[in-house]
């Protein structure tokens, strides 16, 4: 099982998105910003970070960049029922994958104005997607986020048609860190194959490393069922 | 940045000097009677006769430039030089053993074990970050940084140690949340986890905020790599960031004159950052590392090229000849000696054998990297520079680099600290007798909301600390500990603690028990102390009285590390913190790096179960000269600080770090500022759970009262919760070795649960949930605790 993970200069959590690939037992294969080419991975993942530097609007820059015309194209549109190609968009992927039109709505600056480093609860909301499958649904997890720009906005009919068509993956929990609309974190595309979301499952699948265990018995490893869902959704498609 | 408004400043002096006609050194022989204006650059009078003299004859305004930079008080260390010899001077074999490289380079290399190697450094960006908060505390970070990656190493995290004038003061409300957005608008794009670092507030750092930064970078011991230019016909490449007039005298200057009312505005001189391309320059270097194509590699940080090229040269076995005209500019308008002393961020240096030249560009070319042949390696031993094709510069190099002025200043014991001395803290008013426990109720809960005491969190959330996923410990835990070797789990501790009060009344004390503090939190996160850097942040050095602090500092540490037998692997000092002739405290921050065979086997500080034995390592005596209580509750600082007996730290350290290793404590903090009590809060309330303590064992043993138990500053303490059937043991070990130990409760979870820390709802105070209960005293649930504890600065900044 092949995940790729996308390094655009200034990507900063590609290396523990393909740890997290390796983790729960997948291989990652690195893929560059430059490649046309995706070397045959079965899925995708674009992590978090700062490409380009962001300084015009997150993801705007990347959305052009050469690896992202093949990922474009395999993903399909974001309306199809036809499953196209497993995309992950953590945060900064999240941001590329809006602007590159493959989910709808944007990423905006958090309405506190900082950026916000914190372990977040959040409720999973759609287990029929490539990433979330192992979840149960309505589960509640506690993964890392940390963003300056995760106010995730869109118009009340773009709003209106994700929920009603149940396309929100996950909401926060405990307070909305960054004023994102209706407490979306996550949202997919119809078939489910394409889910962004800005919190960071990748940093949550050793204990040692993850959000703190707290005395609820969170295990701090909330994260890893994304990677073992990819895996399962590749082998049954 | 428009030179509009900088019309007083040193960037249009040089420029008027030099616009009409290229100073060359042939000029500069025909017209030697030429008036320069070396005063406004900084220089005394005998320096420059000093620099005329090396010559044989006037400078060139392109000479007197680098010169003046490179001889500025941040660059040269004239005043404090002949004081850090003692930690050369100082050193034992236990000490050397685990050093690879030692003090004079980029950044010290300390050998970890299995191959591995880290490197870590200090420096302050304090003057820059006053003026422009924002890019000052940013650029400090990618000067930091910079700097261990041209020791050949992977940075790895950072650490931010801050100090802000009073917490309720106007300015702080421009300044904290300008630094902190500023260290994280750069750290945070950058991709290296903040893990800890400090936050205090004190009127003595009004108008002179301390913003020192701190990097960790990790190396195979084959990767070290060292700032020289060797072989003659080896190519000089610039790399990375093109060169702008932003920072033009900045660091070198700002950093060396006081801050005077009404003066003229400064903020041209400060650098302005782009963390995107030192990422990339990050991911290029260690390429370029990897491809074993560098003979060696300089960072560019104060005084720019005039510091890389002389430092390189004089670090090699010849001379270099550059051409300042090859340099890519930003701004086309500079002249070769704005471009000298540019202090542009995000740039590098590299010598390269021309071999090598291909595979180089290859590298640079992948990242996007801009790099430009600026000249080479040279058999004489002169550093030439030209300007379209005219010699401009030609200089012994190590008179620029490192045979700059020495200074003896002469030093003074303060008038007032006698005084202060005397003024004891035994007459301030304090919850005693029968009635005490609903005052000290009271106390415990301002105390724990005081502006150093309260939660650090408003700060911190805006700081990465997961990226990267080697993050085992962050604060608010006592050391950030990362992990270097995925495969076996070794990772290093890393502290940084300075106490300003305790230095203010006295130096020497106060120095040694910031280095005790330092080494004490490495060590109850279970890690083996084995190497220390630090940053001196001092007052003015021509101050007589200033200089007696900063002896008394440096000597203080100089001893200190040999009763402890961990070595100074570099540092930096930061002189000129002060405003008119009021100085800040005395400052020196230490940070103490450990070692974890495997980071699985780290202390945290918090409890996160009920149940657990807790017991008090130490003494507790009636100390309470500079304490937090005395600061925050009646604004007195006077007396003796805390006695700092180093045997017993080692003996503690021991204990703590044993029986990490062995599974026998399940958590552990090490008790500071705010004493006992804020330890106990500050364990209860990371995790939510809660404890049952008795104060009278030790109130009974060591002959003091609750007070003093909960809020005295005694060093050489922790507090620790023992794994379950491991207390026999754990007391056996502490008895063997003489370490006072002393049961004082238990962790204790109350039926209704608190809720996880970083979460902003506080749950209800209902009777029942989990408390803090001090047996005889009082009870505080979880929720007020947590309430008091974290409101305080989100009610300054959040408006």
């Amino acid at each position: 099982m092949r995940v790729g993970v996308v390094t655009f200069p200034g990507s900063l959590d590609d290396v523990d998105a393909a740890r997290a690939v390796r983790v729960a037992g997948g291989e990652a294969v690195p893929l560059w910003h430059g490649d046309e080419d995706l070397r045959g991975v079965d899925a995708v993942v674009l992590p978090g970070g700062f490409s380009y530097g962001d300084y015009l609007r997150c993801g705007a820059i990347a959305r052009f960049a050469p690896v992202m015309r093949e990922i474009v194209r395999l993903a399909g549109p974001p309306d199809q029922a036809r499953p196209g190609l497993p995309v992950l968009g953590i945060c900064n992927g999240f941001q590329v994958l809006c602007e590159s039109h493959l989910l709808p709505g944007a990423l905006i600056r958090n309405d506190h104005r900082k950026f916000v480093c914190r372990d977040q609860r959040l409720r999973v909301e759609r287990t029929s997607t490539a990433w979330t499958n192992q979840y149960q649904d309505g589960e509640e997890i506690v993964i890392p986020l940390k963003n300056g720009e995760g106010g995730f906005v869109a118009d009340d009919a773009v709003l209106d048609r994700i929920e009603g068509e149940g396309r929100v993956a996950f909401r926060y929990l405990d307070g909305n860190p960054n004023g994102s609309y209706r407490d979306i974190a996550g949202i997919s595309n119809a078939s489910g194959t394409v889910v962004g979301l800005m919190p960071h499952p990748e940093h949550a699948v050793d204990p040692l490393f993850g959000p703190d265990v707290a005395a609820d018995g969170q295990p701090g490893t909330d994260g890893l069922r994304f990677f073992t869902s990819v895996l399962k959704a590749v082998l049954a498609a | 940045m428009t030179s509009a408004n900088a019309s007083t400043n040193t960037t249009d002096i040089v420029r008027a000097g030099a616009a009409r006609v290229t100073d060359t050194v042939e000029h500069a022989l025909r017209t030697p009677d030429v008036e320069q204006p070396w005063q406004v650059l900084g220089l005394k009078a005998d320096e420059y006769a000093r620099i005329r003299e090396i010559l044989g004859r006037r400078p060139t305004s392109a000479e007197l430039a680098m010169y003046s930079v490179m001889w500025s008080e941040h660059c040269s260390y004239k005043s404090s030089k002949v004081h850090l010899r003692q930690f050369g001077e100082k050193v034992t074999d236990e000490m050397r053993a685990n050093l690879l490289v030692g003090m004079g380079q980029n950044a010290g290399v300390v050998d970890i074990g299995d191959g591995w190697a880290v490197t870590f450094k200090i420096e302050s960006h304090n003057h820059p970050s006053y003026v422009e908060p924002y890019q000052g505390a940013a650029t400090g970070i990618g000067g930091i940084v910079r700097d261990i990656m041209s020791m050949g190493a992977r940075p790895i995290a950072v650490m931010d140690p801050l100090r802000f004038g009073a917490l309720d003061h106007p300015d702080s409300a421009r300044v904290v949340p300008g630094v902190v957005a500023g260290i994280g608008g750069y750290g945070n794009c950058l991709g290296l986890p903040n893990i800890g670092g400090e936050v205090v507030f004190d009127p003595c750092y009004q108008g002179n905020p301390l913003i020192n930064a701190l990097c960790l970078g990790k190396l195979r011991h084959d990767d070290v790599h060292l700032a020289a230019a060797s072989g003659e016909g080896n190519l000089v490449i610039l790399f990375g960031a093109r060169t702008g007039a932003d920072g033009i005298g900045g660091a070198s200057i700002l950093a060396s004159e006081t801050f005077e009312e009404g003066g003229p505005t400064k903020r041209p001189s400060v650098q302005v950052g782009d963390p995107f391309q030192e990422k990339v320059l990050i991911e290029c270097c260690l390429e370029l590392f990897a491809a074993k194509v560098l003979v060696g590699i300089q960072d560019f940080g104060a005084a720019g090229l005039s510091c890389a090229t002389s430092e390189l040269a004089s670090n090699g076995d010849g001379g270099m000849v550059f051409h300042i005209d090859k340099v890519p500019l930003r701004d086309p308008s500079l002249t070769p000696e704005e471009i000298l002393m540019s202090e542009s961020q995000e740039r590098m240096m590299a010598v390269v054998r021309p071999a090598d030249l291909d595979a180089f560009f290859a590298i640079t070319t992948k990242w996007d990297v801009e790099a430009t042949v600026l000249g080479e390696v040279t058999a004489s031993d002169r550093l030439v520079g030209l300007w379209h094709g005219e010699v401009i510069v030609d200089v012994p190099p190590r008179t620029v680099a490192h045979e700059g002025p020495v200074y003896h200043r002469p030093t003074s014991r303060p008038a007032a600290l006698d005084a202060r001395r005397a003024d004891v803290p035994d007459r301030l008013p304090r919850p005693t007798g029968p009635d005490a426990g609903a005052g000290l109720r009271e106390l415990l809960l301002r105390m724990i909301a005081s502006p150093n005491l309260c939660s650090r969190s408003w700060v911190t959330d805006q700081y990465d600390r997961y990226v990267m996923g080697n993050t085992a410990l962050a604060v608010p835990d006592d050391a950030g500990v990362v992990r270097v070797d995925e495969e076996t789990g070794l990772g290093v501790a890393i502290s940084t603690d300075g106490n300003h009060r305790f230095a203010a009344l006295d130096p020497y004390q106060g120095t040694l028990l910031a280095l005790a503090e330092s080494y004490r939190n490495v060590a109850t996160a279970g890690a083996r102390p084995l190497a220390l850097t630090n940053c001196l942040n001092f007052g003015s050095p021509e101050d007589p009285e200033v200089m007696w602090q900063f002896e008394q500092a440096v000597t203080a540490l100089a001893d200190g590390c040999r009763e402890l037998g961990i070595p100074v692997t570099g540092g930096n000092v930061s002189f000129y913190n002060q405003t008119a002739d009021v100085a800040i405290h005395p400052t020196p921050v230490i940070c103490v790096l450990g070692v974890l065979d495997d980071v699985a086997r780290r202390t945290p500080s918090g409890w996160r179960e009920p149940g657990h034995q807790l017991y008090l390592l130490g003494t507790t005596r009636e100390e309470l000269g500079g304490s937090e209580w005395a600061w925050a509750e009646h604004g007195h600082l006077g007396g003796e600080p805390p006695r700092c007996d180093l045997a017993a730290e080692r003996l503690l350290a021991d204990v703590l770090v044993d029986s990490s290793r062995d599974g026998l404590v399940v958590a552990a903090h090490d008790l500071a500022e705010g004493g006992l009590a804020q330890a106990l809060v500050e364990s209860c309330l990371r995790f939510g759970v809660g404890a049952r303590v008795r104060l009278d064992e030790v109130c009974g043993r060591d002959g003091v009262d609750p007070f003093v138990a909960l809020f005295g500053e005694s060093a050489a303490r922790a507090v620790v919760a023992v794994a379950r059937g491991q207390e026999d043991r754990f007391v056996a070990m502490c008895a063997a070795r003489g370490i006072p130990c002393a049961r004082i409760g238990v962790t204790d979870d109350g039926p209704a649960g608190d809720r996880p820390a970083g979460d902003d709802v506080a749950g209800d105070d209902a009777a029942g949930g989990p408390a803090l209960a001090v047996q005889d005293l009082f009870t505080v649930p979880l929720a007020e605790l947590r309430r008091a504890h974290t409101s305080t600065l989100p009610a300054v900044f959040e408006h």
